[in-house]
């Protein structure tokens, strides 16, 4: 039942009660009562909005940035990354396998302001031996999304 | 000049269907339930397959039969699926669609004046089919109280001399019924009493709800002899357009089949075969999940029109739902009519898969949630209106 209700929220939050209720086969006083029961463990941890800034008017500038630290004695890669995660500009924090550590997310209104917070916040932190910033160009797909294309019906409108 | 045609043909009523789809062909904006086919995309590694195929160059005419690699996938999926067991060499061809199966399976088999007993209602190329292979089409007409399944006093009763081939269509367009390992059985011994065929066409064996694996008939201890299986990629794996199908059965009828099928079609689509090794071999997990999704939105319309006090029962199979609108004192035709004129959405009438559809209507729940939901409140709506006006 949980993974369900997940499966459908995940990219749906709004979805309405009584309607995910009626595909569940269940009621809407239990699948409220999940949510709650969801929030409070944590394993649902916020409800976002997925949105194509590109159709705005508001820039937006994303990076992506490889961050090869050295971790610190006795408290390994956690107390490095929440000494980047805190940045309120900072998205996403993965530790990761491979050539670097972390996969630091950002997101800034222009490509200085993202070079700033690299050179002027991120690089001087004791622990962080080097960075590579990629600045994202175009996104096509995120979070299961295809970003570009509005899915139209093309079959016949009757068919046996 | 001479007449052009020939009587048979000219004789076979267009379907039931194409009337319909003329009036809903005029209003763009209608929101139509009226599909017969998934809303899913093909599996994106099927249609990479194709892609890749055509890239190798790959598109030469098959083997009349198909591609042995494809057949053998099909015979171990068969057998991993529904424990039937088919050699893939001698009684398996690869069809273009179930339909083609079907047209094939009647052509080998009917002589003039055979007789084929199609349960109704049902998809509507049966009973043309027969006629086109000189067969005689006897109907026997299901019913709602016993959710259109069909019971071995109406098979017992419409047999006759005459009687060669059962069609067996389940899980059922377009009531959405299904036949269990129970209600099977009796069917199994009368089939086998009279030395009956049976052509089973169990394109939506995938699509099933019951909780229970789909059971075939051609499993069934006896009836893989007398058993044509008729099955396909267009339901199960999305693939409607690639118009790729099966047919199995012992091999004496299916080398007929091939014969006509050599001679009419040559082979079917290669691209589409090599796609249906991928979709064979590696989309279970793709299938499953829109099978659940189906079942999501089947208990979603169920439940819709039990809180609008519609009569409905459950159908457990294939992406169809076949309310009753006797209630509202009218034909299936003009309640579908009116539903398209009033609310403009687009059910199909009962009636155009055959008479004992009259005062049902099929709903498809191939669409999206928000398709649903949109359309159901419209028919709401609708019948609201209607009840008031009948008081």
């Amino acid at each position: 039942m949980r993974e369900k209700i997940l499966n459908y929220i995940e990219h749906n939050s709004r979805i309405d009660m009584a309607d995910l209720a009626m595909l569940l086969g269940s009621d809407e006083v239990t699948i409220m009562n999940e949510l709650e029961a969801m929030e409070a463990e944590h394993i649902i941890c916020g409800y976002h909005t997925l949105i194509n800034w590109d159709k705005t008017g508001v820039d937006k500038v994303s990076a992506l940035i490889e961050v090869r630290v050295t971790p610190q004695r006795g408290m390994g890669f956690d107390k490095v990354a929440e000494r980047i995660y805190n940045y309120p500009e900072v998205n996403a924090v993965y530790l990761i396998s491979g050539s670097y550590d972390f996969m630091v997310s950002l997101e800034g209104r222009t490509l200085r302001e993202v070079a700033d917070f690299v050179s002027s916040k991120l690089s001087p932190l004791d622990s962080v031996l080097s960075t590579q910033t990629n600045f994202v160009l175009k996104k096509y797909k995120d979070h299961g999304t295809i970003m570009a294309e509005q899915h139209v019906d093309e079959r016949e409108k009757v068919s046996p | 000049m001479r007449n052009p045609l020939n009587q048979t043909i000219s004789a076979i009523k267009p379907s039931g269907i194409r009337k319909f789809f003329d009036i809903v062909a005029e209003m763009p904006d209608a929101i139509s339930l009226g599909v017969g086919e998934p809303d899913f995309d093909t599996p994106w590694k099927v249609r990479d397959e194709a892609i890749y195929s055509l890239e190798r160059g790959r598109t030469f005419y098959t083997s009349n039969s198909g591609l042995k690699e494809l057949r053998i996938e099909i015979a171990e999926y068969l057998r991993r699926h529904y424990d039937l067991d088919y050699d893939p060499i001698h009684e398996m061809v690869m069809t273009v669609g179930g339909s083609e199966g079907i047209d094939m399976a009647f052509r080998a088999m009917l002589d003039p004046g055979d007789e084929v007993l199609i349960p109704q209602p049902c998809y509507v190329s049966y009973d043309p089919c027969t006629i086109l292979a000189g067969g005689v089409p006897v109907p026997i007409p299901l019913k709602e109280e016993n959710d259109f399944r069909l019971k071995p006093e109406e098979l017992e009763a419409a047999i006759t001399d005459k009687t060669k081939i059962l069609v067996m269509p389940f899980p059922n367009n377009p009531t959405g019924a299904v036949m269990e390992r129970e209600d099977l059985a009796p069917i199994v011994d009368i089939v086998i009493k009279h030395d009956l065929f049976v052509l089973t066409d169990e394109i939506y064996s995938e699509l099933s709800y019951t909780g229970e694996p789909h059971v075939s008939i051609a499993s069934f201890p006896g009836m893989k002899e007398r058993t044509i299986y008729i099955n396909g990629f267009s339901k199960s794996h999305a693939m409607t357009g690639w118009r790729l199908g099966y047919a199995c059965g012992p091999k004496e009828i299916i080398a007929q089949m091939v014969k006509i099928h050599q001679f009419a079609i040559m082979c079917a689509p290669t691209t589409s075969q090599y796609a249906a090794v991928t979709a064979i071999r590696d989309c279970d997990e793709d299938v499953a999940h829109m099978r659940e999704e189906y079942n999501d939105r089947r208990r979603y319309l169920l439940e819709r029109l039990k809180k609008m006090n519609i009569k409905c029962f459950e159908p457990y199979g294939a992406f169809y739902i076949f309310p009753s609108i006797a209630e509202f004192g009218m034909s299936s035709e003009e309640f579908c009519t009116r539903l398209l004129r009033e609310k403009e959405v687009a059910v199909v009438p009962g009636t155009a898969f055959g008479d004992s559809g009259e005062g049902n209507v099929r709903i498809s729940y191939a669409y999206s949630l928000q398709n649903l939901k949109r359309a159901m409140d419209r028919i709401e709506e609708f019948v609201t209106e209607l009840r008031q006006e009948n008081k």
